[in-house]
């Protein structure tokens, strides 16, 4: 590969500075200069250089795929125990906005046992096909089983663009599905869009933390892979009316490899299962100053039946679970209130919960990066305000007469086989 | 039972800016370190040796500083170090990398078991680890906080989902990625570190693993960045202002009237 600036024609405007997405061109005396150990020939720079077409690209013998083979916005739809995972509606609603731009159809992969309902299900979200591969080896995930009919399907249909949930299942089958296909692709991302000029797949995902938002495509590999954070995109209408076609994916010849095998699963309390679709959250930071001090955090949440969230610091420190890690290396969610106490909001915990409707934030430091996302802010300690905040939705809630939430706690665990 | 373990070096801190005149990232004065998930790899075989015995060789790509991280990993008790370094595999990305990897992990040679961190910190992807597995055709699993049980042929495992935790046996040769429930990682001994310093770290490079050229680096990578912002945050908020009292009925309040109470 590669790239010069064809000096007669460059006027030194520095829009090709601009456009670089790796700072890798300078201009001195109106002229670009592009330092190639930087470079990494994507044409963000030959695309701004349109008007005065001073920079040439040249890509030597670059495996372009034939594109126009490739056909059609796939969804892989997770599911567990015979429940469909919200991302992969979330998906769903995201994905038919894509075909529809396209103009290609929207499917879905949908794997597991005994599971044609949910291929009903899927349609009425808005899938136009659905691609039903049964088993009794499918009725789990293993990464092993998943990957041979995944990829399967792929190579025998070529879809345009494939998504996944970004979830522990997504994020440890895709990269094996795209290492075997040879293509591209892209991690936790929260946006999608189709180029107009190119019909690429534009692909923003938080990079660094969270601390920049990089865009990213897949130009010359099909199909374009991204798995997707859930709760960024918007749950589909379900309409009982709509129609689509079941196929089912007849993979019998094959015997499926399984070098993993699931012994048994361990829910945690419904407490901290829920957060992810929890409607209200409370989320306990540093500020909070000890581990003793976290009860004031459940005591809100219990009255007002929300969950309970916690930014990296204080899972680090021991104080809670992982499981209750909210940001960039722990669960995203998008609930109606978030209330952030003693949380002091680093990009990353910002990037887990930026989108909730509401979000209340309770910190002694008034310059702390969390009141930047609050819509209502309390400068104060939160040992103090938030017992008197729990006090307070008491009494509303006996005013209302609305019954006090329980608080269901289970440890159940299923074993499978041993 | 022989152990690769693939480390990378990140930079220490994530807070990066852009300059928006230059478009470059603003990275001066700072020092990189061990991705921190890779001292939990490090840790679980260094443990898994000491139990089982074999070697434990740590694998990193990049640049010739990378063997100061490699170094770090030998001090702590480590056995051997490779660094893949040659200009070919730069612009890598997770594709072009676990390519490259596999290569050198098949240059290696006998093991039972590879150990990645769960992900980098800079590029937060995981995808290297089931990647690799998958160049290697070995099965793995991702997130594993525990290791109940080792045998020759296999090992159960327990690993992080949504819901909780879930118990999986992996057949031997397999992948593991690791998070930081897993262990605790010891700090390096001084017996190591003067080991570490005068170890010899093996550098190959593209020719030395037998790459295919047009897999690795920029060329091998079907990922382009086209573009890269600081993201903003502009919600217009709103300080509750007098007593504590006062801020929480007005709190209160504010929530009624926006129907979430």
């Amino acid at each position: 590969m590669s790239i010069r600036v064809i000096a007669e024609k460059c006027t030194g405007c520095k829009l090709c500075v601009a456009a670089c997405p790796l700072g890798a061109i300078t201009v001195t005396k109106k002229l670009a200069r592009i330092d190639i150990a930087k470079c990494n020939f994507c044409g963000a720079c030959v695309d701004a250089c349109k008007k005065f077409t001073a920079i040439e690209l040249i890509r030597d013998n670059v495996q372009t795929v034939d594109k126009s083979r490739y056909r059609g916005v796939w969804v892989f739809a997770e599911q567990k125990e015979g429940r469909i995972a919200n991302v992969t509606l979330e998906l769903l609603g995201e994905g038919r906005n894509l075909a529809d731009k396209l103009g290609e159809p929207l499917c879905v992969m949908l794997l597991g046992n005994q599971l044609g309902r949910l291929a009903r299900q899927l349609i009425c979200f808005g899938a136009d096909k659905v691609y039903l591969a049964e088993s009794y080896q499918l009725e789990v995930f293993i990464e092993d089983t998943y990957t041979q009919v995944i990829t399967g399907l792929i190579k025998e249909h070529k879809p345009n663009i494939v998504l996944l949930g970004a979830t522990a299942i997504g994020r440890s089958l895709a990269p094996r599905v795209a290492s075997r296909l040879e293509t591209g692709l892209t991690a936790d991302c929260t946006g999608l869009e189709i180029d107009p000029a190119t019909g690429n797949l534009l692909q923003t995902r938080p990079a660094f933390g969270g601390n920049l938002m990089a865009t990213i495509i897949c130009p010359n590999h099909r199909p374009q892979m991204a798995s997707v954070r859930p709760k960024v995109f918007n749950r589909p209408q379900r309409d009982e009316l709509r129609i689509g076609r079941i196929v089912r994916y007849d993979y019998k010849d094959h015997i499926l490899t399984q070098r993993a095998q699931l012994l048994a699963v361990v829910k945690e309390s419904a407490k901290t299962a829920g957060i992810a679709e929890a409607e209200i959250i409370v989320a306990g930071g540093l500020g909070l100053g000890d581990a003793g001090n976290f009860e004031i955090i459940e005591d809100l949440a219990q009255a007002l039946g929300g969950g309970v969230g916690a930014s990296r610091g204080a899972v680090d420190a021991g104080w809670i679970s992982y499981a209750h890690q909210i940001g960039q290396t722990g669960k995203t969610v998008r609930p109606k209130l978030y209330i952030a106490c003693g949380v002091s909001g680093a990009i990353q915990h910002l990037v887990g919960m930026q989108s909730s409707e509401i979000i209340v934030a309770i910190n002694k430091d008034p310059k702390a990066p969390i009141f930047t996302v609050a819509d209502y802010s309390i400068v104060g300690d939160a040992l103090e305000v938030v017992p008197a905040l729990t006090e307070e939705i008491k009494k509303v809630r006996i005013e209302n007469k609305e019954p006090v939430v329980s608080d269901s706690e289970q440890e159940s665990e299923l074993v499978l086989s041993s | 039972m022989n152990i690769i373990v693939c480390v990378k070096q990140v930079p220490d801190t994530l807070e990066v800016n852009i300059n928006t005149k230059t478009n470059t990232l603003i990275r001066e004065g700072v020092d990189s370190v061990i991705n921190p998930f890779d001292l939990y790899a490090v840790e679980e075989a260094l443990r898994l040796k000491e139990q089982y015995g074999g070697m434990v060789t740590v694998l990193s790509m990049g640049p010739p500083q990378v063997v100061d991280t490699l170094r770090q990993a030998l001090s702590l008790g480590a056995d051997n170090a490779v660094l893949l370094s040659d200009i070919g595999f730069s612009g890598a990305d997770t594709l072009a990398t676990s390519y490259t990897l596999a290569r050198a992990v098949k240059k290696i040679g006998h093991f039972d078991l590879v150990i990645c961190g769960r992900q980098a910190v800079d590029g937060d992807t995981a995808h290297v680890g089931p990647s690799l597995a998958e160049r290697l055709d070995i099965p793995h699993i991702s997130c594993v906080i525990k290791i109940h049980e080792v045998t020759e042929e296999y090992m159960v495992t327990v690993r992080l989902t949504e819901e909780g935790t879930e118990k999986v046996k992996l057949s031997l040769p397999g992948l593991i990625t690791v998070c930081k429930e897993i262990n605790e990682p010891r700090f390096p001994s001084l017996k190591w570190k003067i080991n570490a310093a005068r170890s010899e770290i093996e550098v190959w490079s593209a020719q030395d693993i037998s790459a295919d050229e047009n897999k690795i680096g920029l060329k091998g990578s079907p990922t382009r960045v086209i573009k890269m912002t600081t993201p903003q945050h502009n919600r217009q908020g709103q300080v509750l202002e007098g007593s504590t009292q006062e801020q929480v009925t007005d709190l209160i309040t504010k929530l009624r009237q926006a129907e979430v109470l």
